[in-house]
C-alpha cells in the first residue's frame, strides 16, 4: 500500500500510525500515515462512514473532549509533536472549520471575528484590535458587505456568508494550518464557489486541509488528495494523478461513481 | 503576523480552569449536603416512634403524652386523624383541580397562539406563584366565611386545589404539545369528531406524561402547611364530614410542634410524610422514564 | 352546530374559570383590606405599628415588608454560587454521567422536602449549630431563615439552569475550543449567554418562591415586629404574620393582614410579570 502513497519533502504536518477508535473496539480511522504540504490544499475524500472527518478532529485534539474516543500513534506540526503541547497552543496553530456555520449567536460580527484573542484572554490596544478585525474580514471578502454592520450580531447574514465570518474568525490569529470539515455542504452552489475561491487563494499563506464528499470540489480547488476507504488510507498523492491515473482500485471505483 | 506580543499565558489559565473545576464539584458536594443531613435527622429521630399503631391511632391528649414521658415510655397514640384528613382533602382538591386543569390544558394546547390564550397561560403562570398563604386567606374569606360558616375540609381542599390547577394545566399542555401532530391528524381525517379525538387518542396516548403531572400536584400539595392552617385548622379525632374541621399531616406536625409534651412525635410524623412524599416523586420519575425509551 | 364548533365553544367558555378565580381572588383580597387602608391610608406601607390593643389600634406593614425583602434577597445571594456550581456540574462536567444522574435525583429531592420539615430540621439542627457559633437571641434571626431559604430555593434555581446549560448545542462549543479556550473559558463566554434567559428565569422562580414561603421562616425568624436591622437580629415576614396573627384576628386586625397578603401577591406577581418580560427580552 504503501506505493499509493506518496511522500512529501519538507512537510508541514506528519501523521504516523494514527488510528482512532470508538467504544474502544470500533475503529473509525486504521493506522494511517501521510505527510501534508505547506502551503497547499490537501483533500480527504472518502464514502460516507470512511473516517475522514474523524481523521481531520484527530489533528487539533478535538476528540478530548469526548470519553469513549481513544486516538493512538503520533502527528507532528512543523517538528513539533501535537501531543507535547497544551491543546491550547495547538489550537491556535490549526484552526477549524465546521460543516454547519456557527458564529456566536451573543456575540457580534466583530466580536465573533475576535473572539480567539478574547476567549484566550489576550488584552490589545484598540487600533491593533481594529487591524485583525478588517484583515481578517478583507481575507475572506466579507469586509465590504459588513464593514458597517460590525456591531450587530452575526444572525443576520446568510449561510455563505456566515461560514465566511467562521472562517475569518479561524484566520485572525494566524494559524499555519486551516483544518475545514465540509465547509460547503450547508451552502448553496453561488455561496460554495464563493468560498472555493477564497480557500485557493488562502494557500499562500496558509495550509489547507479540507475533507469534502464532494468529488468534483477536490478535482476543483486541491493540490493533494487523500482517498480513504473503512477508516483506511488507501491513496494519497497530487489530485491531477489521483484523478487521471488511480493507482488503487477502490480509488478508481469510488471516483467513477459506482459507490457513494 | 501577529498584532500583539506573545504573551504564554497558557500555563496560568490551565491552572485557573482545574481551579474552577474544584470549586464546581466542592459547591456541588455542600448544594447535596442539606438531603443527606436532613434525613439522617429523620430516619434517626423518627423509626422508633413508627408503627402500625402509629397509622392506626388518633393523636394522644397532651395529659397522655406526659405521662408516658415522665413514665419513660414512648408516646401513645398516631397520626391516624391526620392520615386520613390529608386523604380525604387531597383526593377533594384532585376531584376539582383534575377536570379544572385538564381542560383548561387541552384549551391552550388546541389555541397555540392565539393572544386570549396567551392571556390565560400568563393568568395561571401567576397563580403558579401566589404564596401558598395567601391561598390559604382566600380560601377563608370565600368558604370558612361564606360556605362552611367555620373552618372545613371544604375549604383546606378549595386551598389546595387552587395550588394544583396551574401545576396541571402546565403540564397538560406541554404533554399534549409533545405527541406528534400526525397523531391527532390521522384521527381527524378519519372522521373522527373533535372531542373523541381528544378523549380516545391525544389523552391516552399523553397518558403517563399527564399522570405524572398529576401525582407530581399531589406530591407538591400534601405537604403544606400554611394553608391548612387558615382553613382546615385541625382536629384530634378522625372527622369524615367535609364541612367540619379537619386534621393533616402536616398541621399535626406544628401542633406537635407547639406543644412540649408532643415534640417527641415531631420526626416520626415528618418521616412518615417525607415517605409518601418520596414514593410520589419516585413513582412519577419510573413513569416518565419509561415513556421516555 | 357540529359537535366540533360546541366543543371549541365549550373549551374556550372553560377557560375562564382560571381568569374567574385569578379576578376573584384580586377583588377579594382588595375588598378585604379596604378597611385597613381607609384607616391608616398609604402610611400602612411605611409605618411601624403593630399594636392591637382595643381603642389604640394601629396596624403597619413595614416591619413585615422588610422583613420578607431581606430574608429572601439573602436566600438569593446564598444559594447562587451552589446553585450556578451545581448546574454547571450537572449540565456540562459531568453531564450525561451516573454521578450527575445521582445529585440530580438529590437536588429535586430537597425540592420535595415540605416546608415544615424544613423548619423542624432549622430549629433543632440549625439553630443549634448557629448558636454554637456564637449567635444570639437563641439562634433566632433573619440569618438563620434565610439559610434555610437558601436551602429550599436551591431546586429550583437549579432545574432549570441546568436543563438550559444542557441544551447548548455542542457546534457551539467545539467552534471556541478549537480557538484553545479552555473549558472555563468556554463556559463564561459560550455555555453561559447562550444559556443566560433560561439560568436567569430559574433565578426568577426561586426568588418568587423565597418570597412567599411560610413555615420554615416563622419557625425560625424570631417574629420580632422590628425592622431587621441587625443581620443576626430578630425580625418578621410578611407571610410569618399572617399566619401568627391569624388566630382570632377580627375586624381591623383581619383587614390589616388581608392588605399584607394583598402586597405579598402583588409582589409576587410584579418579580414573576417582570421575569418573564425580562426573558422574552432575552432570547
Amino acid at each position: 500500500m504503501n506505493e499509493n502513497i506518496q511522500t512529501i519533502k519538507d512537510p508541514i504536518v506528519t501523521i504516523k500510525n494514527l488510528s482512532v477508535a470508538y467504544d474502544k473496539t470500533n475503529f473509525a480511522v486504521k493506522d494511517v500515515s501521510v505527510e501534508i504540504k505547506k502551503n497547499s490544499v490537501t483533500a480527504i475524500m472518502g464514502p460516507s462512514g470512511c473516517g475522514k472527518s474523524t481523521l481531520l478532529r484527530a489533528l487539533n485534539r478535538m476528540h478530548e473532549l469526548y470519553e469513549n474516543i481513544d486516538t493512538t500513534g503520533s502527528v507532528f506540526l512543523n517538528g513539533d509533536n501535537i501531543y507535547e503541547m497544551s491543546t491550547i497552543k495547538l489550537r491556535r496553530r490549526m484552526g477549524m472549520v465546521f460543516q454547519r456555520p456557527n458564529p456566536f449567536p451573543t456575540m457580534s460580527i466583530y466580536d465573533n471575528v475576535i473572539a480567539g484573542y478574547k476567549l484566550n484572554g489576550i488584552h490589545m490596544k484598540k487600533t491593533d484590535r481594529d487591524e485583525v478585525v478588517e484583515r481578517s474580514l478583507r481575507d475572506v471578502a466579507l469586509w465590504d458587505e459588513v464593514k458597517d454592520s460590525l456591531m450587530k450580531k452575526g444572525t443576520f447574514l446568510s449561510g455563505g456568508q456566515q461560514q465566511r465570518l467562521c472562517i475569518a474568525r479561524a484566520l485572525a490569529f494566524g494559524p499555519e494550518v486551516i483544518l475545514l470539515d465540509e465547509p460547503t455542504s450547508a451552502l448553496d452552489p453561488i455561496s460554495t464557489n464563493k468560498i472555493e475561491d477564497l480557500l485557493s487563494k488562502l494557500k499562500e499563506n496558509y495550509t489547507i486541509i479540507m475533507v469534502t464528499h464532494n468529488m468534483s470540489q477536490a478535482a476543483r480547488i486541491s493540490d493533494y488528495s487523500m482517498f480513504m476507504y473503512l477508516g483506511e488510507l488507501v491513496e494519497f498523492g497530487k489530485t491531477k494523478n489521483m484523478f487521471t491515473n488511480p493507482n488503487d482500485k477502490r480509488t478508481e471505483e469510488y471516483l467513477t461513481g459506482k459507490f457513494g | 503576523m501577529q498584532a500583539y506580543t506573545e504573551i504564554d499565558n497558557s500555563k496560568a489559565r490551565s491552572s485557573k480552569n482545574k481551579v474552577f473545576q474544584y470549586m464546581v464539584i466542592a459547591f456541588s458536594v455542600i448544594t447535596i449536603s442539606p438531603i443527606v443531613l436532613i434525613i439522617y435527622k429523620l430516619i434517626a429521630e423518627g423509626y422508633k416512634q413508627l408503627s402500625f399503631r402509629f397509622i392506626t391511632e388518633n393523636t394522644p391528649s397532651t395529659f397522655e403524652a406526659m405521662t408516658a414521658i415522665q413514665n419513660n415510655e414512648l408516646i401513645p397514640g398516631g397520626i391516624a386523624n391526620g392520615i386520613v384528613g390529608t386523604l380525604i382533602m387531597v383526593l377533594m382538591a384532585s376531584a376539582i383541580a383534575i377536570p379544572v386543569g385538564m381542560i383548561t390544558g387541552v384549551f391552550l394546547y388546541e389555541n397555540q397562539g392565539k393572544r386570549y390564550a396567551n392571556f390565560t397561560r400568563n393568568i395561571s403562570d401567576i397563580l403558579q406563584g401566589v404564596p401558598s398563604i395567601v391561598l390559604g386567606l382566600i380560601s377563608y374569606m370565600w368558604i370558612v366565611k361564606n360556605v362552611t360558616n367555620g373552618f372545613s375540609a371544604l375549604a383546606g381542599s378549595v386551598a389546595l386545589s387552587i395550588m394544583m390547577v396551574p401545576m396541571i394545566v402546565r403540564s397538560t399542555e406541554e404533554t399534549l404539545k409533545m405527541i406528534p401532530i400526525a397523531i391527532k391528524e390521522a384521527g381527524l381525517a378519519l372522521g373522527v369528531p373533535y372531542y373523541k379525538v381528544i378523549l380516545r387518542i391525544l389523552i391516552p396516548t399523553g397518558f403517563s406524561g399527564l399522570f405524572t403531572g398529576i401525582l407530581l400536584a399531589i406530591s407538591r400539595v400534601i405537604g403544606e402547611t400554611a394553608p391548612l392552617m387558615l382553613t382546615a385548622l385541625g382536629s384530634s379525632v378522625i372527622n369524615t364530614n367535609v364541612a367540619k374541621p379537619t386534621s393533616a399531616i402536616p398541621l399535626l406536625i406544628w401542633e406537635f410542634y407547639n406543644d412540649p409534651n408532643m415534640i417527641g412525635l415531631i420526626w416520626s410524623s415528618s418521616l412518615f410524610l417525607m415517605i409518601i412524599v418520596l414514593i410520589l416523586n419516585t413513582v412519577s420519575k419510573q413513569i416518565m422514564a419509561k415513556r421516555n425509551k | 352546530m357540529n359537535s366540533d364548533k360546541i366543543t371549541k365553544i365549550f373549551l374556550y367558555t372553560f377557560s375562564f374559570i382560571v381568569l374567574i378565580v385569578a379576578g376573584g381572588m384580586v377583588f377579594s383580597l382588595v375588598g378585604g383590606s379596604i378597611p385597613a387602608f381607609k384607616t391608616f391610608g398609604i402610611n400602612f406601607i411605611f409605618s411601624k405599628d403593630w399594636n392591637p390593643t382595643e381603642g389604640k389600634e394601629s396596624y403597619g406593614a413595614l416591619p413585615f415588608i422588610a422583613g420578607t425583602l431581606t430574608t429572601s434577597f439573602l436566600a438569593l445571594i446564598i444559594c447562587f454560587p451552589l446553585s450556578f456550581a451545581t448546574s454547571l456540574f450537572l449540565g456540562e462536567y459531568y453531564k450525561g454521567k451516573r454521578v450527575a444522574k445521582v445529585i440530580g435525583t438529590m437536588v429535586d429531592l430537597l425540592a420535595g422536602i415540605p416546608s415544615i420539615v424544613y423548619g423542624l430540621w432549622g430549629f433543632y439542627v440549625l439553630r443549634p449549630f448557629l448558636i454554637d457559633l456564637g449567635m444570639e437571641n437563641q439562634g433566632f434571626g433573619v440569618l438563620t431563615s434565610s439559610l434555610v431559604l437558601a436551602i429550599m430555593i436551591i431546586p429550583y434555581a437549579t432545574s432549570l439552569s441546568t436543563e438550559i446549560i444542557h441544551m447548548v448545542p455542542n457546534p457551539l462549543k467545539e467552534a471556541a475550543y478549537s480557538l484553545g479556550a479552555t473549558k472555563m473559558e468556554v463556559i463564561f463566554n459560550v455555555t453561559v449567554p447562550a444559556a443566560r434567559s433560561g439560568i436567569f428565569a430559574g433565578y426568577i422562580l426561586a426568588f418568587g418562591r423565597a418570597i412567599g414561603e411560610t413555615m420554615a421562616v416563622t419557625m425560625l425568624i424570631g417574629n420580632a415586629n422590628v425592622l431587621p436591622d441587625k443581620f443576626f437580629g430578630p425580625g418578621n415576614s410578611m407571610a410569618s404574620v399572617i399566619a401568627n396573627q391569624f388566630g382570632e384576628a377580627d375586624g381591623l386586625k383581619l383587614s390589616s393582614l388581608i392588605a399584607i397578603a394583598l402586597l405579598l401577591f402583588l409582589i409576587t406577581g410584579i418579580i414573576n410579570g417582570v421575569g418573564k418580560m425580562i426573558i422574552k427580552k432575552m432570547d
